[in-house]
């Protein structure tokens, strides 16, 4: 088996170099001679990923067989795991992981290169650059991270079984979200790479890879908030974002991601920024290849990064020499990226463009800087230093606070210009509608005054609040306008209006998932938690429930023994439910795991901790959390996903955009 | 009689209510502060938060904070009790003395300059000057620019 995934691999290696290779001498020259051997370059792109997935199924086969001769499969699974998680070893350890990262990428290639006739040089330019990437990803995968190796010695009957932390069914979705959004964005840097290249005319490069960044932007925000979810329901502590490096890793692609889909509106509608999209997408993918490389090298510490190895310098080599191509074709050919139009004034849609790509940037830069902080603090103290929670929160929550507040006055900003008197008939009453829920706040028990954190959660639901009533006033607003055109109710003419226009209201679909799931943080100001030893009908109080331990129980299965509690909630002096923290044991890896019993509701979530026996008096321990607001945060990414979907629709009617008028010969110094 | 009894009540109330005080203070100081460090038995948690039961380090760590505590020591004291004992990255943020200031400093900088820099380029932009090819390429005038402005306003409608 393992010979079979060995030579899949080696083959896939062979391929892809040749697919680089011989694209690249066909796209330095003419002829039909060039054109053929062009030909035989994307064949060998689309045979690559027939054999790399021939050896991820072999890998998948193995898992299934308990073939423990493979070290990755006893590294990384057991006899008695599940069927779902022997599936989920293919992306549990590094080199099964660097392998599905090279499935996806070989898949995103596959696709592209199927396509090609959509602007077969235009996409021949950008498969020459996957496969450049592939070829990477790849040597890793044959020389420095091989998921094939074989044990040595005599073969152990079981394998060290999956990482009790990873046997969570979100651990089946998470990583191949996460991981179709880091290895996605690679699509977009190819065509903005190629146009560079080709100093490609127009904006067409951009409408191209539209669909395929909000598409890889769409898995990407899916993989985060799962990662954020199975944190807060696998590590028990209580918090869905600890800030740790490898949570800090997706965040930063997302961010940058994040601004390239704003700003390149910009470009598209009016021409400008053109240097500067060119670069946030160079910068997004090389955030992600960044972020593999800080999981896998472990020059920063985490709870859930990859053993520490040496492909760390794999991944410096191929980030710097990713950067040096990237700045070469850039100084030789920056000239083709100036701006069609000047910027008219600073209140327009423009301007509000280049704020929010600004804070979108600071809050990436704080993120990397406190990540890499330590480092840093080494290299020049000696000594490193610790960068928590506190630091991220203190210094990205007002960046996070400017940012919505763009959110609610930039979709009322008009292109080119916006006169004071419009902005500020448009805002009245959404300002009006924030201020009075504030109040409403204020009168129900939040004192501003008395916590940074108060004040910081009431602005958040205020400016939250101004997002939402802006976005439902656009809404409102355009459906009017069909409604007296067509007659129809304002519901039926708001559906018509955004298919008309799905981009900008889904758009703001998105909009109004983000500020639930602001609303969601905000609720964490008011955390509660308790820790109490709970013997049998012993009670606890917190918040408004009172817990009564009713018993404690015990189950051995094969793949684990655990224990658990029978807890009775009553609020109101009523029985509303019966809850089941658990402890397990899982006997491959020898190790413990918690499995949190939560009762979610749009208010809040009671968030049930088994902390096991206390070891002085044997008594068991369990730790309560009454978390606001939490579910608001998920509901919240459900409405973003919702909001994607609706702009990867194609329009009902064809929006009319006036073509951008030419500049001729723009000055020194015009660029973006 | 009576007023030796009312006297005794208030003054019971008075400690009554000086300890609960204390106490409470201290319990809040207690949370304070053990959010202010790190267990670090590798679980990368704050020590107040750091759930794993039987886990030596938190344990003994909560035990220590409670005796500093208890002690009075300030909360400048006690932190640096915790730093002699475990080394710097037992806080769980940086400090605002020396090198670390830097870590506080820079993104607010960088936002500055960010806001700075953004707010230039538009006023650059604003001022420079731009030359218009209509069709073949001669200057579109004033009127059929406006006319083009407006066009495009009504076409960002909807």
């Amino acid at each position: 088996m393992s010979q079979i995934g060995s030579f899949a691999l080696l083959l896939a290696l062979v391929l892809s170099a040749y697919s680089f290779l011989a694209g690249l001498v066909a796209l330095t020259r003419k002829g039909a001679g060039a054109e053929r051997l062009g030909e035989t370059a994307r064949r060998a792109g689309i045979a690559t990923f027939a054999m790399v997935f021939l050896a991820a199924l072999v890998l998948v086969i193995a898992a299934f067989q308990d073939d423990f001769s493979i070290a990755y499969i006893f590294h990384h699974s057991n006899r008695d795991l599940p069927g779902a998680y022997k599936f989920a070893t293919l992306w549990s350890g590094q080199e099964g992981s660097l392998l599905f990262w090279s499935l996806l990428l070989a898949t995103y290639g596959l696709v592209l290169r199927l396509r090609y006739k959509t602007d077969s040089r235009l996409f021949a330019h950008a498969s020459v650059i996957i496969a450049a990437v592939q070829v990477f990803f790849l040597l890793l995968l044959n020389f420095a991270a091989h998921p094939f190796a074989v044990m040595q010695g005599t073969l152990p009957q079981d394998g060290n079984g999956l990482n009790p932390l990873l046997q969570y069914p979100e651990m089946v979705i998470h990583p191949p979200m996460l991981y179709l959004g880091y290895v996605g964005f690679t699509v977009p840097f190819a065509f903005a790479l190629a146009a560079l290249i080709m100093r490609y005319p127009g904006e067409k490069w951009i409408q191209i890879t539209r669909r395929w960044s909000m598409v890889t932007w769409g898995f990407l925000t899916c993989g985060v908030f799962l990662g954020a979810h199975w944190a807060y329901s696998v590590l028990g502590w209580g918090g869905y974002w600890g800030w740790d490096p490898v949570e800090n890793a997706s965040l930063m692609p997302w961010l940058t991601g994040t601004a390239f889909l704003h700003s390149v509106m910009m470009q598209e509608k009016r021409g400008m920024l053109k240097t500067w999209n060119m670069w946030l997408i160079f910068a997004t993918f090389l955030l992600s290849i960044f972020g593999t490389f800080l999981t896998r090298s472990g020059v920063v510490s985490s709870v859930h990064a990859f053993a520490q190895s040496s492909i760390g310098d794999w991944f410096v080599g191929f980030l710097a020499v990713t950067f040096a191509v990237c700045l070469f074709f850039y100084v030789k050919n920056r000239s083709h990226l100036r701006s069609e139009h000047k910027l008219e004034s600073l209140i327009s849609r423009e301007s509000s463009f280049l704020f929010n790509n600004l804070l979108l940037l600071v809050a990436c830069f704080t993120v990397l800087w406190g990540t890499l902080f330590p480092v840093l603090s080494e290299w020049v103290q000696g000594n490193k230093v610790t960068v928590g929670p506190p630091f991220f929160n203190r210094v990205n929550v007002p960046v996070a606070l400017l940012l919505l507040l763009l959110t609610a006055v930039g979709p009322l900003l008009a292109w080119r210009k916006t006169s004071i008197e419009s902005l500020r008939r448009n805002f009245l009453w959404p300002a009006l509608g924030a201020i009075a829920v504030g109040a409403v706040l204020i009168v129900v028990g939040i004192r501003p005054w008395k916590d940074i954190t108060y004040l910081y959660s009431l602005m958040t639901i205020m400016l939250s609040a101004l997002v939402g009533f802006t976005v439902i006033s656009e809404f409102v607003r355009g459906g009017r306008v069909i409604k007296g055109h067509t007659g129809q109710s304002l519901f039926a003419s708001m559906v018509q209006l955004a298919h008309r226009n799905t981009r900008r209201y889904g758009g703001y679909i998105v909009h109004f998932g983000v500020i639930v799931i602001m609303i969601g943080f905000a609720g964490a100001a008011f955390n509660q938690d308790k820790e109490q030893e709970m013997g049998y009908g012993d009670k606890m109080s917190l918040g408004a429930y009172t817990l009564v331990c009713r018993s404690y129980t015990q189950e051995d299965k094969p793949n684990y023994s655990s224990e658990w509690a029978i807890i009775d909630v009553f609020k109101g002096g009523k029985q509303i439910e019966t809850l089941y923290p658990e402890r397990r044991f899982y006997k491959a890896s020898q190790q413990m795991a918690t499995m949190v019993a939560n009762r979610s509701t749009f208010k809040e979530d009671l968030y049930l901790v088994y902390e096991g026996l206390n070891q002085d008096t044997g008594r068991p321990i369990l730790k309560v959390h009454l978390n606001p607001l939490v579910m608001w945060i998920w509901v919240g990414v459900w409405i973003m996903i919702a909001g994607t979907v609706v702009a990867l629709i194609p329009n009902a009617v064809a929006v009319r955009v006036t073509a951008p008028a030419r500049i001729q010969a723009a000055p020194v110094g015009a660029g973006d | 009689m009576r007023n030796f009894v009312q006297k005794t009540a208030k003054l019971t109330f008075l400690i009554a209510a000086l300890f609960a005080f204390v106490a409470s203070d201290q319990d809040a100081r207690f949370q304070t502060l053990g959010h202010k460090v790190m267990c670090i038995c590798g679980c990368n948690q704050v020590l107040l938060e750091c759930n794993h039961v039987g886990c030596t380090y938190s344990d003994r760590m909560r035990g220590e904070l409670a005796s500093y505590v208890d002690r009075g020591d300030s909360d400048d004291l006690t932190l640096q009790a915790f730093v002699q004992k475990y080394g710097p990255t037992v806080l769980i943020a940086p400090t605002t003395t020396g090198f670390n200031r830097v870590a506080w400093v820079m993104p607010y900088l960088v936002l500055v300059l960010g806001l700075t820099t953004v707010v230039l380029i538009v006023r650059t932009w604003r001022t420079r000057p731009q030359v218009i090819a209509a069709g073949g390429g001669g200057r579109a005038g004033d009127a059929e620019l406006e006319h083009y402005r407006e066009q495009a306003r009504k076409d960002t409608e909807v």
